[in-house]
């Protein structure tokens, strides 16, 4: 459903991203792990729209996207999450999530409203629908944040680390909304450094370095990764 | 399980509010027939004051546009409508035709003005205001920094051009206040707030944010060249150096900080309280300027969210919503609820 080939993104001399390939299939659920400064998150905003890439390819249900910017992404389907957390401070947790129905989702009135509720409900939110997002913690900001990217009607959300912060108790909480929203059939890409909440989710897993990607598969087998162990979770005693 | 809702954009005063609303307008729109010169001198300046803040305030408070070059607009409107005036074109049709040339150069700006961001917009619109300035001096109309004047205006009598500009500026600011309240309440008043907010984040929910934005700069563009256009109506003599003055835009700030930035009613409140001041303290030169310009910084630091801000936070006052209010309906209660409450939209 959503493929990247040869992708890079330099900055100057520095390569962050180097000649990545990436495919996500549809209902599909990929985890990507790596150290800081592997490169995740610029991955994860040249596949949302965010940053343009150097170089590559970037194809969405077969059709070039590499020109389309986030909002015009957004709109065919790819919807995504920050790391931290962006809310629209000045509304209410449902202006958030209805601006995102009316734009990225295209619906109208009705239309526009029940499927903010939906969102709402669907990510544990419908209680602080008319409080001002800057009153939120950090769940709540979390979880405005998917139930902002929902209200798009994605087919792929793209999820930055939204564990992040989170005791383990809340970011078990948030794991079972993504697990709702996996039922619906919506396709994940999910950076988070907390890898015992993101195997609970995904299919697969990539683990990145320096810019490559250096394992791609199964996630106890990634894990088990000689080079990911090295890379990532620490090869010393611990 | 679906859950029961309504939607609500009103408040249940709402009618009341209308009706009192509509006889102020009525009353307003007698001026002429029951008030003084004098007093009429001074609501066309108080109308011009809230034309120019409810612009601002569009741009700055619901856009996230702070501009401190809007002054390029206001000596525009008043520009194209004594140029206009010069080819042959009937007075009265020239002066709205200003607020159109304030849209028509804010839409060539915002070609390359939004490109810019934050303190870099806020200072380049300074800069092509002076440009702008510099440029229509060199028109022989206007004879450098001497200016010009709308002679034609003098083929009317006094309390004919008082009656008619009174009138004229009535009805800009209610039809710039209804289109604002319209805006605002519609799917691109809620995407102007997401990009006042966080502009990467609302495009990343689909926002796009170019012609949102250029919408609404060219609204305000429109607002200043009317306020402009009026303000030559109401003065008859043009020169460069006052119109394109960067006061007009501390003017806008004042009113609109004082007042509630990103508030609906705040600007109207700013305006008068600015009026006000300006009546009583107006004459003791600098130091009423120094003394709104501390105001100013005092409500920035202090009360960010200015006197109506502060009264909405507080007694949830909210004359006039633009916003969305979600209320839950429990299965049990939702159909007597659905009849009772005062409701512009819903669906259950």
């Amino acid at each position: 459903m959503l493929e990247a080939r040869a992708l890079c993104k330099q900055f100057g001399s520095l390569t962050v991203i180097d000649q990545v390939d990436f495919r996500l299939g549809a209902d599909e659920a990929v985890g990507i792990v790596g150290p800081n400064g592997a490169g995740k998150t610029t991955l994860l905003n040249l596949l949302s729209g965010a940053m343009q890439p150097s170089a590559g390819q970037i194809s969405y249900r077969d059709a070039d996207i590499k020109d389309h910017d986030a909002a015009a992404r957004c709109r065919l389907g790819i919807g995504r999450s920050h790391q931290v957390p962006r809310p629209f401070i000045g509304m209410t947790v449902f202006e958030n999530v209805l601006v995102a129905a009316q734009q990225g989702g295209n619906a109208h009135g009705p239309d526009a409203y029940q499927r903010g509720v939906d969102a709402l409900q669907a990510c544990c939110m419908l209680e602080r629908a008319n409080r001002r997002a800057e009153t939120l913690g950090l769940l709540d900001r979390k979880r405005l944040e998917l139930a902002r990217a929902l209200a798009t009607k994605p087919d792929i959300l793209l999820l930055d680390e939204i564990g992040g912060g989170l005791t383990d108790g809340e970011a078990e909480e948030l794991v079972q909304i993504i697990q709702q929203l996996r039922k619906r059939g919506i396709a994940i890409v999910w950076i988070e450094h907390i890898v015992h909440i993101l195997v609970q989710v995904v299919d697969r897993l990539i683990c990145m370095d320096a810019g490559r990607i250096i394992a791609d598969g199964l996630p106890a087998v990634v894990l088990a990764d000689k080079a990911v162990m090295s890379a990532y979770l620490g090869g010393g005693a611990i | 399980m679906n859950q029961n809702y309504s939607i609500e954009r009103g408040t249940s005063k709402i009618r009341i509010l209308l009706a009192i609303l509509l006889i102020l307008v009525a009353g307003l729109a007698a001026g002429p027939l029951l008030l003084s010169a004098n007093d009429l001198d001074h609501l066309i300046v108080l109308f011009i004051y809230i034309i120019l803040a409810i612009a601002w305030n569009a741009l700055a408070g619901y856009g996230g546009l702070v501009s401190v070059g809007q002054q390029a607009f206001f000596g525009i409107g008043a520009y194209a409508a004594i140029r206009l005036s010069y080819y042959g074109m009937p007075v009265y049709l020239a002066l709205p035709l200003g607020g159109v040339a304030g849209a028509a150069a804010a839409w060539v700006a915002s070609l390359f003005m939004l490109q810019l961001r934050g303190g870099e917009f806020a200072i380049g619109m300074w800069v092509l205001a002076t440009l702008i300035q510099q440029l229509v001096s060199l028109d022989p109309l206007i004879q450098g920094s001497t200016g010009t004047s709308l002679l034609v205006l003098n083929h009317f009598s006094p309390a004919a051009r008082r009656a008619d500009t009174y009138w004229l500026t009535l009805a800009v600011l209610l039809g710039l206040l209804g289109l604002l309240f319209l805006l605002l309440r519609s799917r691109q008043g809620a995407a102007m707030q997401a990009i006042r907010d966080d502009e990467e984040a609302a495009r990343s929910v689909g926002v796009a944010v170019a012609p949102t934005k250029r919408l609404v700069f060219v609204f305000a563009g429109f607002g200043a060249g009317m306020a402009g256009a009026l303000w030559l109506a109401a003065s008859i003599t043009f020169q460069p150096g006052t119109y394109f003055g960067v006061q007009w835009t501390a003017y806008m700030i004042f009113m609109v900080l004082v007042g509630g930035i990103g508030t609906f009613e705040g600007p109207i409140l700013g305006a008068l309280l600015f009026f006000a001041l300006e009546t009583m303290f107006g004459a003791t030169g600098v130091w009423y300027l120094i003394g709104l310009g501390a105001a100013a910084v005092g409500f920035a630091l202090f009360a960010p969210r200015g006197i109506w801000g502060a009264l909405e936070a507080r007694m949830g006052w909210r004359l006039l919503p633009v916003g969305y209010r979600l209320v839950l309906v429990p299965e049990s209660q939702h159909d007597a609820a659905a009849s009772a409450a005062v409701q512009f939209d819903s669906h259950a």
